[in-house]
């Protein structure tokens, strides 16, 4: 029963894991963009929650009201300012400002917040679950993550099929040049882009903070994490990530039983195995949705 | 300096010289070889204090010469290497825990992480780009947690390498400081000879031009294996001098992400794609490492920013900033075409 267990947590779990790779996957889909500091904005967008609740008092698991906002509005003008001038010089260019400034961007929190690693009191939350028989318990916190990422692959999903600057995005997606020949300002659209992706990575960090403790160099793991989630899922799919994400966290409490290192390790070699056989991802999509 | 007489054409009378460089070289090898003299000669009268400081720019120029050789030539952007410095350590360190002495266990780690890297290429090498640069990082992390299961090997905390008491603190300085400068010659050397060899005019042509380079018959993909399996050894050589010098391996710093950030951010500030470039930007890296070494982690966050403004605006570097205002090259890899007044007359 605790293998039943196991893999009951590892698929709640894996709504965590599409909350990283939800962002990935459409910075990738829309602008072939591989942010190598994705994990580090995350982590970014735990620190900032601590800062605001300790001035405001606001209940830590209400705090992505604050912050969600924030890293929207980051995103776009991160994107418009400074992603795109490296985009201009070519892809090459992207992969190394962006790994810069995953640098950059985790010591400034290490002189800022010190290396003590830190999470998001939410109380008893924490500990709490639903007792469904003598060995399965589910834990609302897994069940809030997994419901989190549901909803929020479905509102991107709604933007890009449902709204106008949604079909645009798609359209710039899928054909640049055309696009623009109709009018598409594709500067503003990655921008808008990049603010989705923003958002949901925020969302992500704080889902993280309350499940575990940050320091400022936990970022590169999630970043990991985030891109085989998208790997296994498909490359450029959305939907695609909550089934790498899934993947990923049945590997991770699956390789716990073994023991907790082989548990942190088995996501890896998955991903890795992945990549070998099918580099293109067990679901690969033509187009974003 | 070579030169070679071509004749272009049946139509042409005149001939063409082709050489290796504009001037003699002679000159430029001649300084390189007396510079290096004075580094070998430098414990007889050094201080102790400076010599341990460019232990760590040798490691430097080494980690940033082989991920130049990497980036700047085949415009594969790994952000793993510190897998292949973990080997060379972890190399020293078991074989030195099997009765070898330290230093003689230098060449079988380099050549270990060489015949690694061959079934590592082959992973890796299915992806292009941003994948290839996150499947190069995800080995290094199933490394790290790899060797941290085994308690033999110190586990996750690291342990001290053995066979290092013997040595006393100055022999042992001198000996770790001739190793470090050895790896980090041999590193520019075998850049600078690969590059001369005809495998090294593939490589040239691949970063002006990839597409260009294959459409003509160029053996890429043998040039993409050669340079990954010498970037393998370098860092591996990086490995074992950083183990021997710091007396312990820990995974979480051989194995650290941060080798590449250093790595990339020399690279970036010294010029990509030129075998000068890397040790310039490795001693400007180096400098302001010291210079601002009271003040925590600023340095790398300073360096990390003047970097990406490099990479966005002046992708030459501090190097290519010089010899464009000088034309000067300590390493003549390239052809240079003389005769064509003759030529067009």
């Amino acid at each position: 029963m605790t293998f039943v267990n196991a893999v009951v947590q590892g698929l709640l779990l894996g709504g965590l894991f599409a909350l990283f790779a939800c962002g990935l996957s459409l910075m990738f889909g829309v602008m072939e963009v591989i942010n190598l500091a994705h994990g580090d904005v995350a982590v970014a967008a735990v620190y900032l929650a601590l800062s605001l609740i300790a001035v405001t008092h606001i209940p830590a698991i209400w705090v992505f009201v604050l912050v969600v906002p924030v890293f929207v509005v980051g995103g776009y003008f991160g994107q418009r300012f400074f992603v795109q001038r490296s985009l201009d010089s070519g892809p090459v260019t992207t992969l190394l400002v962006t790994f810069g400034l995953s640098v950059v961007l985790e010591n400034v929190l290490l002189e800022v917040y010190s290396a003590n690693s830190q999470s998001l009191n939410i109380g008893s939350l924490v500990s709490d679950s639903v007792q469904v028989s003598s060995q399965i318990s589910l834990p609302y916190l897994s069940m809030i993550f997994l419901g989190t990422a549901v909803v929020a692959l479905s509102i991107v999903h709604l933007f890009l099929t449902r709204t106008a600057t949604g079909r645009m995005v798609r359209a710039v997606a899928d054909d640049r040049e055309a696009a623009q020949m109709v009018g598409a300002d594709y500067r503003h659209l990655f921008g808008v882009a990049a603010a989705m992706a923003s958002g949901t990575v925020a969302l992500a960090g704080l889902a993280l903070g309350m499940y575990t403790s940050v320091t400022p160099s936990s970022g590169p793991s999630y970043l990991l994490y985030g891109f085989a989630a998208v790997v296994i899922g498909g490359l450029g799919s959305l939907w695609g990530t909550l089934i790498g994400g899934m993947t990923l966290g049945l590997a991770t409490t699956v390789g716990s039983l073994v023991d907790p290192d082989f548990g942190s390790m088995l996501p890896y070699l998955v991903f890795l195995a992945v990549l070998a056989v099918r580099p293109r991802g067990l679901f690969p999509k033509k187009a974003l949705i | 300096m070579s030169t070679v007489a071509v004749p272009v054409g049946a139509r042409t009378a005149a001939r063409v010289v082709v050489t290796r460089s504009r001037r003699p070289a002679t000159w430029a090898g001649a300084t390189g070889t007396a510079a290096l003299a004075v580094l070998a000669l430098l414990p007889l009268f050094a201080s102790q204090g400076f010599m341990s400081d460019l232990v760590n720019l040798f490691i430097l120029v080494t980690l940033a010469t082989m991920w130049n050789a990497l980036a700047g030539y085949v415009g594969l952007v790994s952000v793993g290497q510190q897998l292949y410095i973990g080997v060379g350590a972890y190399m020293v360190l078991y074989l030195a825990q099997h009765g070898w002495e330290p230093f003689a266990t230098v060449p079988v780690a380099l050549l270990g992480a060489a015949v690694l890297a061959v079934p590592a290429s082959f992973l890796v090498f299915r992806l292009s780009g941003a994948y290839f640069a996150i499947a190069t990082w995800v080995l290094a992390q199933v490394a790290a947690l790899f060797v941290a299961r085994f308690a033999s090997l110190g586990g996750g905390t690291g342990t001290a390498v053995p066979g290092l008491d013997g040595f006393g603190a100055t022999n042992l300085l001198h000996d770790y400081y001739w190793l470090s400068l050895g790896v980090t010659a041999l590193s520019v050397l075998g850049v600078y000879l690969l590059l001369r060899s005809r495998l090294g005019l593939v490589l040239t042509a691949v970063r002006d031009n990839e597409i260009g380079a294959r459409s003509v018959g160029s053996r890429v993909m043998l040039a993409k294996r050669a340079v990954y399996i010498l970037a393998a050894a370098g860092c591996a050589g990086a490995g074992t001098a950083l183990a021997i010098s710091q007396l312990e391996v820990e995974p979480s710093n051989v194995f650290n992400v941060q080798w590449t950030a250093y790595m990339i951010f020399a690279v970036l500030i010294g010029g990509i794609g030129t075998i000068e470039g890397p040790v310039i930007g490795a001693i400007a890296f180096f400098v302001l490492q010291q210079t601002l070494a009271n003040y925590d982690v600023w340095y790398l966050i300073i360096l990390g920013a003047v970097a990406m403004g490099m990479a966005i605006w002046a992708r030459q570097g501090l190097w290519g900033l010089f010899t464009s205002k000088v034309p000067v090259h300590f390493f003549p890899v390239g052809y240079y075409v003389h005769g064509y007044k003759d030529y067009k007359s």
